[in-house]
């Protein structure tokens, strides 16, 4: 009986994560469309001649840069991360999510300081719609980034509580795919309100 | 300067005690809640309501609930519909009526968003959790927990909505907001914001409803139930819910931007500063039209079902029945321009939505001439469900052949924004979804709580409810043809006068129809033993859940159904007619592995409404309080390790011996 009862739990489990996965990839396509809305709200309130004071002359591209392969390192020391969480070797795995967290966080202080500094250079977002767009999208993905931050935390912290299991495995395989998924995001942001608002 | 943080901007003189009408509706509401509160307490049920509702994340209890909540909310939304008809039966040449035009805005508004989000959805969400999962032969949806949030989420927006009655107001500006009215200088009181966070917070549990129901449909299916064998309802709120996934999130977007408009002073929908108005009009109907299918599909899905288990007979067309579904999903997505025609958008795009809203006329009958060949020398039962059914065949047929109608963009110009299209929304949204949830609810009832509603009483609200919608909504097609405006409270001309009246009566009639419901719920309960449903298949139905006991064991099914057919449990049945049944003490039982119920999605929910609320009245404090309560109590939750637990052998055993000797004795 009891045999019997690890044979079923083996297979429920085995179930339920590729479902688990599968509900978690239908989020992810649900805040694609929620960048969608965001980008074509952006490049609607951006039409040539709108009123207001334009990107080009507040932005700093080297920031931007910068702020670009911090990201892309987190995304790669998380890569890192997972890889060690296959291998069963906690120590690692907790040592690439902090590098991870520090890129993340770097980018993010980087972020706000630029909406500081442009706030203060009289770029805000109250001025016109197009700041308005500019503030809304690049923000939420700030946010995301930020809510990714207190994620990675909360998985540093757990991870030694609760052991490698299927479950904080899981979890492992949802941050990923949260996380590649902002920097594939945030790609779009770097050209499409950066690049393209410097031409 | 700490009374502002906590407070914000509520104050004593936020409560309108000097408006009788809302006192006097508020003191119902209370007198109401203070009655169930005082009952519950002095039955001390307390602790039945907290552990076997409130914590329960199975998915027949979530969806009871969700009814519970949608016939309540009916209630509301209608008490509005009552106000309306009588200021407009009233209202003509030099009598004003008895609401002042604030007061009329704040009604059809808080009307289109209650009867919309707070009725026809959770009635939506309610027949899907009781029925979804059964019949495509799971033990609970994807996500259990998951979906105890989205139904406390659902709960929390509704009461907000609710709140706005009596503290402060609710908005002004019509259902979907449209700025720049809805924005903070023309609507500068706290209305709009009532709107959106109670929106904001019931979309955020539909989204994630969504979402849950994919993976349970795509995931979860039993073996052999290939995506063309699924019933038919599963099929249209597969549907629904991809519509949800792909709808829902614009609506989150752009009821955002709107806030962030009215919170930081932002210029997403301005009339100046670079704002575009039009912007917003797009995003909204982008989501709101999808909306409307979200509704419908699942009344199609619920016909569907009926008519096939009334007739007796398999259903007519399965495939082209998938297909027709598959079809209005996609077309759902290129047609929202027609709401807005008249916005100067140019007669090729007009010519466009126009011509891509009439296709949508073609798979739709597709679908009615399935059922209607399908009843075709069936042996038709005329129980209850199949009276709404065909009285949603000719009541959609008109409602469908007006909007053809208003399809084409110059006809369109002469009816926009006219009681024309009242008569048609309503005459597609009560004629089709609520006929359908009707239907599947009496139809679905037994397999909710084991007792099936009472026939002679459903007759008469059917009766009522059906003469009523016709009363009320067919004046309202020739006044909209004469040019009377929508969500005016006072008319000059007398003339109109007798077809508002007329249409006050049918309202009066539907107000006897749910007196009847009601009537038809207590008796039901009342009699419950007499309409005991011992089988478990009191229509003698087609599909897997009716293959279990009424109500279904918490577990739903101790073996695991095999499919190979479309209508599996009437095959099932024939061999079991041939063969006989399996006893269940020959059936070898597995431990079922099943969730704990968790107070986490509550406690969510309720943080969130409180963040809702601060948002609504700038009050810091609280805001923090409950943004934090909602991001804490996700991360407890995910430090526990005791989430799920095993059904044993024995239990199951006793459960399917019992409902075997009720069934045989039957």
């Amino acid at each position: 009986m009891h045999n019997q009862a690890a044979i079923v739990d083996e297979h429920h489990h085995h179930d339920s994560d590729a479902t688990d996965v599968f509900g978690f990839w239908l989020y992810i396509l649900t805040d694609c469309i929620l960048f969608g809305t965001l980008f074509s709200t952006f490049l609607v309130l951006n039409y040539p001649g709108s009123p207001g004071p334009i990107l080009k002359n507040y932005s700093n591209l080297h920031d931007i840069l910068i702020e670009t392969f911090l990201l892309l390192a987190s995304n790669f020391t998380f890569c890192l991360a997972s890889l060690n969480l296959y291998k069963d070797k906690l120590c690692k795995v907790q040592l690439w999510l902090v590098l991870t967290f520090l890129f993340g966080a770097g980018f993010v202080f980087m972020e706000v300081s630029e909406f500081i500094h442009m706030a203060h250079e009289g770029f805000r977002w109250d001025v016109s719609g197009q700041i308005s767009a500019f503030f809304t999208l690049v923000g939420t993905h700030g946010l995301h980034v930020s809510f990714g931050l207190l994620w990675i935390l909360v998985m540093i912290i757990q991870l030694p509580l609760l052991k490698i299991t299927a479950i904080t495995k899981r979890r492992m395989t949802y941050l990923g795919l949260f996380w590649n998924f902002l920097d594939i995001v945030w790609i779009f942001v770097f050209t499409i309100v950066y690049l393209m608002g410097a031409m | 300067m700490l009374q502002n943080l906590i407070f914000g901007k509520l104050t004593i003189e936020a409560i309108p005690y000097h408006v009788p009408i809302i006192m006097g509706a508020a003191a119902f509401m209370g007198i109401a809640l203070l009655g169930v509160l005082f009952l519950i307490t002095f039955y001390r049920k307390w602790g039945y309501i907290w552990n076997d509702w409130v914590v329960s994340v199975d998915h027949k209890k979530i969806g009871i609930m969700y009814m519970i909540l949608a016939f309540v909310m009916l209630l509301r939304g209608f008490s509005d519909v009552v106000l309306m008809r009588s200021q407009q039966a009233l209202a003509a040449g030099s009598h004003l009526g008895y609401l002042p035009p604030e007061h009329y805005d704040q009604i059809f508004t808080a009307h289109g968003v209650i009867m919309i989000f707070f009725v026809a959805m959770p009635f939506m969400f309610g027949l899907l959790n009781i029925a979804v999962p059964l019949q495509i032969g799971a033990r609970d949806v994807a996500y259990p927990y998951l979906n105890s949030i989205s139904f406390w989420l659902t709960f929390v927006g509704a009461m907000l909505c609710n709140i706005s009655l009596v503290v402060g107001s609710f908005a002004a500006t019509g259902w979907l907001a449209y700025p720049p009215l809805s924005e903070l200088y023309y609507s500068p009181d706290v209305g709009v914001d009532y709107y959106i966070w109670s929106l904001q917070i019931a979309g955020v549990g539909t989204l994630l409803a969504g979402i849950n129901f994919i993976a349970t449909i795509m995931k979860m299916r039993c073996k052999g139930m290939t995506l063309m064998k699924m019933p038919i309802f599963v099929w249209s709120a597969l549907c629904a819910m991809i519509l949800v996934a792909l709808a829902f999130p614009v609506l989150t977007v752009t009821l955002g931007m709107l806030s962030l408009d009215r919170l930081l002073d932002m210029h997403f929908f301005t009339d100046f500063s670079g704002g575009s108005p039009l912007m917003y009009i797009n995003l909204i109907w982008v989501w709101g039209h999808p909306e409307v299918y979200i509704l419908i599909l699942p009344a199609f899905g619920v016909f569907s079902e009926v008519v096939a288990t009334f007739s007796h007979k398999k259903l007519f067309g399965y495939t082209t029945m998938v297909w027709a579904i598959v079809i209005i999903t996609f077309l759902s997505f290129i047609v929202w321009l027609h709401h807005f025609f008249t916005m100067g958008a140019g007669a090729d795009v007009n010519a466009f939505f126009g011509i891509t809203t009439m296709i949508i006329a073609i798979p739709t009958g597709v679908k009615v001439f399935n059922w209607l060949f399908t009843m075709y020398k069936g042996r038709i039962n005329m129980a209850t469900p199949m009276l709404w059914v065909i009285a949603f065949f000719t009541t959609f047929a008109i409602g469908g052949m007006t909007g053809v109608m208003m399809s084409v963009p110059p006809v369109d110009f002469q009816v926009h924004n006219s009681l024309f299209l009242i008569a048609h929304f309503h005459n597609v949204i009560i004629g089709g979804v609520l006929f359908g949830y009707f239907a599947g609810i009496i139809y679905w009832f037994p397999k909710a709580f084991g007792f099936s509603l009472d026939e002679k009483w459903g007759k008469r609200s059917f009766y009522l409810w059906v003469v009523g919608f016709y009363l009320a909504f067919m004046p309202l097609y020739v006044l909209g043809l004469d040019g009377f405006a929508r969500r005016v409270n006072h008319y000059e001309n007398v003339l109109y006068q007798p077809y508002l009246i007329a249409a006050a009566l049918g309202a009066l009639l539907i107000m006897l129809g749910i007196a009847c419901q009601l009537i038809q719920l207590f008796v039901s309960i009342k009699n419950r033993r007499a309409l005991r449903d011992k089988t478990g298949d009191p229509w003698n139905a087609r599909t897997l859940e009716w293959s279990v006991s009424s109500p279904a064991p918490f577990y739903n099914f101790a073996v695991l159904p095999i499919a190979t057919e479309i209508d599996q449990f009437w095959i099932d049945k024939e061999k079991h007619l041939a063969e006989g049944r399996i006893h269940p003490k020959d059936i070898h039982y597995h431990p079922i592995h099943m969730p704990k119920d968790t107070p986490i999605g509550f406690i969510i929910a309720m943080f969130a409404g409180i963040a809702g609320f601060a948002l609504i009245w700038h009050m810091l404090i609280p805001g923090i309080i409950g943004f934090l309560g909602v991001v804490l109590s996700i991360i407890a939750r995910t430090f526990s390790k005791d989430i799920d637990y095993y059904v044993d052998v024995e239990t199951i055993k006793k459960i399917e011996l019992q409902h075997y000797k009720e069934l045989t004795n039957a």
